[in-house]
């Protein structure tokens, strides 16, 4: 795209993207090093994914404080207006993903030891592999302003959902064998409902890539496999 | 794939969204504008919708100042600049020969950038036009003095000094004069150049709000730099270049996802 008259213009812009670009690779750093500790529960590296977040959080009010300020001064219009707006929405996705992550961390510095059972683990893992690419392929097609690799990512959370309704299932069954399993099974469910939450939050950015290269927004209904509530109640 | 695309243009700004079934009011058909040997306009078709606000955008020499001269033919006042081709003002060819160019003005006003009161009393600009074309009791000319007044939301200012000049009142106050003295001849359309390039933003805000409540009665249209002002203020949108028209179409949607990248690039302030 052509440059603007005003080149401060193009610089207030970039630096939204820049940001935004930031904030992905904390996020992606921050959900694959949970995961890790999760996994091999690695306290120290549960601790540094929590105490990460904050840079993201004051990214993202940076994003946002400079996207209004953007907006106030040079009331930008179509292309450049859904960008600003678009850098608002994305930068709110990817600082709850931290959370999401962050969250994750913390599960595991509470279940501080090794699991029993190493099999739903390599579930929860193998769901946030697939979450994990769900998360490089959205921040790369806003950063490449890629509609078809958007659309992909919006398709394919159907996956994660029906992994984790698997998951779901499994994990009641090992509570209700035996209940000293409750606690560590809770803390699992919860991290794989996280990783569950990331992936929507990457179909959401996926939407705004959409919206903010073509000034359409994608259909309410997007494929969902989430039958964890149906399982929830044929247990009940 | 279950889905894809709902349409994501709605209103923006103040204004109300476009109505797509209004009566065309004005159609512009194969219009072109010489200005001696120049070609100022190039062959421009487009139709103006009944009580709706149509803002005219482009840069500078672009000819949309031109095209809004054509519609009352002030530019006859010039004998080097002719206009070939068709506008049609609920029907009728105004380009024709055989029309009263001073019926004309009176059904299509017509307010310049620059405040142009005359240089007599309030009333009297107001009632300076009236006269010329109407015999009035006193009192049904007192009366459409203060509704011109009142419509042009200046009533409530200059009640008690209708007999004060004209030429006294702020820049945005001889404006909405201009505007009272337009309404005044009860016209069809009304053209607005620049009405608010010259005024300060608090003016400025009068005139839009006063624009969008004329709306009502009239159909207006509008030249404006300002691409704010337009997406405020308008239903439609016409962007023009080097005398031809790129795109029109309803505001919301050329200033959201206009499908000319010569117009993306202008109302982003990416032109070169």
């Amino acid at each position: 795209m052509a440059e603007h008259i005003v080149s401060s213009y193009d610089n207030d812009l970039q630096s939204l993207r820049r940001r935004i670009s930031e904030m992905g690779g904390i996020a992606e750093k921050m959900l694959v090093d949970a995961i890790a500790a999760l996994v091999r529960s690695d306290l120290p590296l549960a601790q540094s994914v929590i105490s990460s977040d904050s840079r993201l959080d004051l990214l993202q009010r940076e994003v946002e404080e400079n996207a209004i300020l953007t907006i106030a001064r040079r009331q930008p219009l179509a292309v450049d207006l859904r960008e600003t707006i678009s850098a608002i929405r994305v930068s709110g996705d990817v600082e709850r993903i931290g959370d999401l992550a962050k969250n994750i961390a913390k599960r595991a510095v509470a279940i501080g030891g090794p699991f029993q059972a190493q099999k739903i683990v390599v579930g929860v893992q193998h769901m946030s592999d697939l979450v994990l690419g769900q998360l490089k392929d959205v921040l790369d097609a806003y950063a490449q302003q890629d509609t078809v690799r958007a659309l992909d990512v919006w398709q394919r959370d159907g996956a994660i959902d029906a992994l984790y309704t698997s998951l779901f299932r499994e994990l009641l069954t090992y509570m209700m064998e035996d209940p000293r399993n409750i606690s560590f099974c809770t803390h699992l469910l919860f991290c794989a409902k996280n990783i569950e939450r990331i992936g929507d939050h990457t179909t959401n950015i996926a939407e705004t890539v959409y919206y903010l290269v073509t000034g359409e927004t994608l259909a309410i209904d997007r494929p969902k496999n989430d039958r964890s509530i149906d399982v929830a109640k044929a247990g009940a | 794939m279950t889905s894809i695309a709902i349409n994501a243009s709605s209103a923006i700004g103040g204004a109300a969204a476009a109505d797509m079934h209004a009566p065309v009011r004005i159609s512009v058909r194969h219009l072109d504008f010489f200005y001696s040997d120049f070609r100022g306009l190039k062959d421009i078709s487009l139709d103006f919708y009944d009580r709706q606000v149509t803002a005219l955008i482009g840069p500078s020499g672009c000819g949309k100042s031109t095209l809004l001269r054509t519609f009352n033919r002030i530019y006859s006042l010039y004998p080097e600049q002719r206009a070939q081709g068709e506008i049609l003002l609920d029907g009728q060819n105004i380009l024709a020969s055989s029309v009263d160019v001073n019926e004309l003005r009176a059904r299509v006003g017509m307010v310049f950038q620059k405040p142009t009161p005359f240089p007599m009393s309030i009333h009297d600009n107001i009632a300076f036009g009236i006269r010329l074309y109407e015999k009035l009791s006193k009192a049904d000319l007192e009366d459409r003095v203060e509704q011109a007044l009142r419509k042009a939301a200046l009533w409530d200012e200059v009640k008690d000094k209708l007999r004060q000049s004209g030429m006294g009142l702020s820049g945005g106050q001889q404006q909405r004069l201009c505007i009272a003295r337009t309404i005044a001849q009860r016209p069809e359309v009304i053209l607005l150049d620049e009405p608010t390039s010259a005024l300060d933003p608090i003016s400025t805000g009068k005139i839009e709000e006063l624009i969008e409540q004329l709306r009502a009665e009239f159909t207006i249209v509008i030249v404006t730099h300002n691409m704010q002002q337009a997406a405020r203020i308008s239903q439609f949108t016409a962007f023009m270049y080097l005398g031809e028209l790129v795109e029109f179409g309803p505001t919301s949607k050329m200033f959201m996802t206009p499908n000319k990248k010569q117009t993306q690039d202008y109302i982003t302030g990416r032109f070169g």
